[in-house]
């Protein structure tokens, strides 16, 4: 072999190293660290070798723990329910929206907006909306002549509150790809459908949404694991109060490390939540590879014929 | 595009429209106009929201150590913002640009060849694409300030934010990468350029545009990023939102100043949104709509 061939084989490990190098010491050592520091009772002013070894304490007393365990409820709750909420509102608008009308560019444009902001700020803006007496809700609601809301400080309004900052923020994200879905549909199946005498709703039914399906997937499952990870937004908002009615779980680590220096118990929620992450983006794999390979199988047959 | 064959621009359609528009803008705005709006404004009910004197006193209160001029409206001068202000821009560039440069690469090793390792390292970064930020608080914590000695330095916050990032970006460049033609690639190689000379002067120039949404994206994230800036940085090297949640107490909050202060927090992402909103939809859909 030459030295010229011998190089050439090397030249990816060139481009990659790097970036491997980068993700070993700062993201693949850090998760096996905390899974190792999950099995420890561990504060922060001690160096991690001082700290006592404890097994599946942590683990164990977590799953017993109540707090704990509606923490995980909320979080679940509240992945369920923005989730739903914005891919109907985000998939409903797109189809509705969708027809070439004047100024869509501008209203994609400012669709945008929210996601770019940061969480910190948009936790902030919705803090002072939703603020008890200068807020502008309850401001409203009283020049009405109409009861003030307790938005931040009941459990459920809470609640509901941070359900629709979130689904202010992230509606877009649905929108713009479904709207980006519905203009790469094959023309041909909607012309065929209209030969055919196929009414809006028929249309939208067993064409557009079947076609669809495959990036709808994508987006329902890319926002359900960046549900799992929001934090700042309910941190300034209600910090998870009151009582525990918005304690998600992201929050409860950051809380438990910071507030309780309780690095052990910490690490062991990190990783209930890692592994339900683990979950989620496995379905997304699977379904992902099984969509390829069906498109290729299409594509295979289209050859042959 | 397409041939459309309902021509219904019906006013409902127009309606629809501008209730979303002022939807997405209404809270942006009112955080706005707050930010031109004296405390005792802020508290009167009977002020409007939109309609009242605007002063710049808040933006001088939030800015005076890095303005030109003294302002008169400022009786003590707290420089934590300023400072913050400085902190945010530095590490979000410079990591920004790391992780650009470290990912293009990789993405284009990963495009481009096939070698042993491919397989497990693809799958491993897309993998890290979903570990959550309050994951790698703890051990981050740990491993930054008690073996790598980084805590409180701009190297540890810009690592993290790099290696956070990276996975995002190496996936999203990937898929422009893949459209590059080939022939291309083989002519340059022909003429004798090695496969640095073709990476960097033939496949760079054409993924531009990915490569802005990328910059933009990662920007964005080590930007607005709180948690792990919040357990890494020093007095010396806190970055804005890491500033604006120290500054707010559970029940009395200065909304004029932190309107402000986050009124300039979001004018970076703002400005890009306006002019890169091509390249950022792009890099939206780039990874879920194949078509």
């Amino acid at each position: 072999m030459t030295t010229a061939s011998k190089l050439n084989r090397l030249t990816p490990y060139f481009f990659l190293a790097p970036a491997v190098l980068l993700l070993i010491v700062a993201l693949l050592y850090p998760i096996g660290y905390m899974i190792y520091a999950s099995f420890l009772d561990w504060r922060p002013s001690q160096y991690i070798s001082e700290a006592e070894f404890v097994g599946f304490r942590n683990y164990i007393n977590l799953w017993n723990d109540e707090a704990f365990r509606e923490s995980f409820g909320v979080t679940l709750k509240f992945a369920a329910v923005v989730v739903t909420l914005e891919m109907a509102l985000g998939v409903g608008l797109a189809l509705l929206l969708d027809r070439n009308l004047r100024g869509m560019a501008a209203l994609r444009t400012i669709f945008i907006l929210p996601m770019m902001i940061a969480p910190i700020v948009v936790g902030l803006m919705w803090r002072y909306m939703y603020h008890p007496t200068v807020g502008i809700f309850n401001r409203t609601l009283k020049n009405w002549g109409l009861e003030p809301i307790p938005w931040l400080s009941d459990g459920t309004w809470s609640f509901i509150a941070v359900v629709i900052a979130d689904v202010w923020q992230w509606t877009p994200f649905i929108f713009i790809l479904s709207l980006a879905a519905l203009q790469s549909l094959p023309q041909s199946a909607l012309e065929a459908a209209e030969l055919d005498g196929a009414s809006g709703w028929q249309k939208i039914w067993h064409i557009k949404l079947p076609l669809m399906m495959p990036v709808l997937i994508v987006a329902l499952l890319l926002r359900l694991i960046d549900a799992f990870k929001v934090l700042e937004v309910v941190l300034v908002m209600t910090n998870g109060g009151p009582g525990l009615s918005t304690e998600i779980l992201s929050l409860r680590i950051f809380r438990t490390a910071q507030e309780f220096q309780e690095l052990g118990v910490a690490a062991a929620m990190s990783n209930y939540l890692l592994i339900l992450l683990m979950l989620l983006t496995t379905i997304m794999f699977v379904y992902n590879k099984a969509v390829e390979n069906r498109a290729a199988r299409l594509r295979a047959a289209a050859q042959e014929t | 595009m397409s041939v459309q064959t309902n021509k219904s621009s019906s006013p409902a359609f127009y309606a629809l429209m501008i209730c979303l528009i002022i939807m997405a803008m209404g809270p942006i705005m009112l955080m706005l106009a707050t930010s031109f709006k004296t405390n005792v404004d802020v508290n009167d009910v009977n002020v409007g929201s939109f309609f009242f004197t605007p002063t710049l006193r808040n933006y001088e209160a939030v800015l005076c150590n890095v303005l030109w001029y003294s302002p008169s409206s400022v009786d003590y001068c707290d420089p934590t913002f300023g400072r913050a202000l400085g902190n945010s821009i530095f590490i979000a560039l410079v990591s920004t640009a790391i992780t650009l440069i470290i990912g293009c690469m990789a993405a284009y090793a990963l495009v481009r060849f096939r070698f042993m390792g491919r397989g497990p390292i693809s799958m491993t970064t897309l993998l890290m694409r979903m570990v959550p930020p309050a994951v790698l608080l703890v051990p981050v914590f740990g491993i930054w300030t008690f073996q790598y000695g980084l805590d409180g330095t701009y190297t540890g916050i810009i690592l993290v934010y790099v290696a956070m990032n990276l996975p995002f970006v190496i996936w999203i460049l990937q898929s422009f990468i893949v459209q590059v033609p080939i022939q291309l690639e083989e002519a340059a190689k022909m003429d004798g350029a090695n496969p640095f000379q073709v990476f960097f002067m033939v496949v760079l120039p054409i993924i531009k545009p990915g490569l802005a949404a990328a910059a933009i994206f990662t920007f964005r994230i080590a930007w607005n990023e709180f948690l792990l800036g919040n357990a890494l940085s020093g007095r010396g090297t806190r970055t804005v939102p890491v500033t604006i949640v120290n500054s707010i107490t559970e029940y009395d909050i200065d909304w004029g100043v932190i309107m402000a202060t986050g009124m300039l927090l979001a004018i970076p992402p703002v400005i890009f949104t306006f002019v890169a909103s091509k390249q950022i939809i792009t890099g939206m859909t780039a990874g879920a709509v194949k078509g």
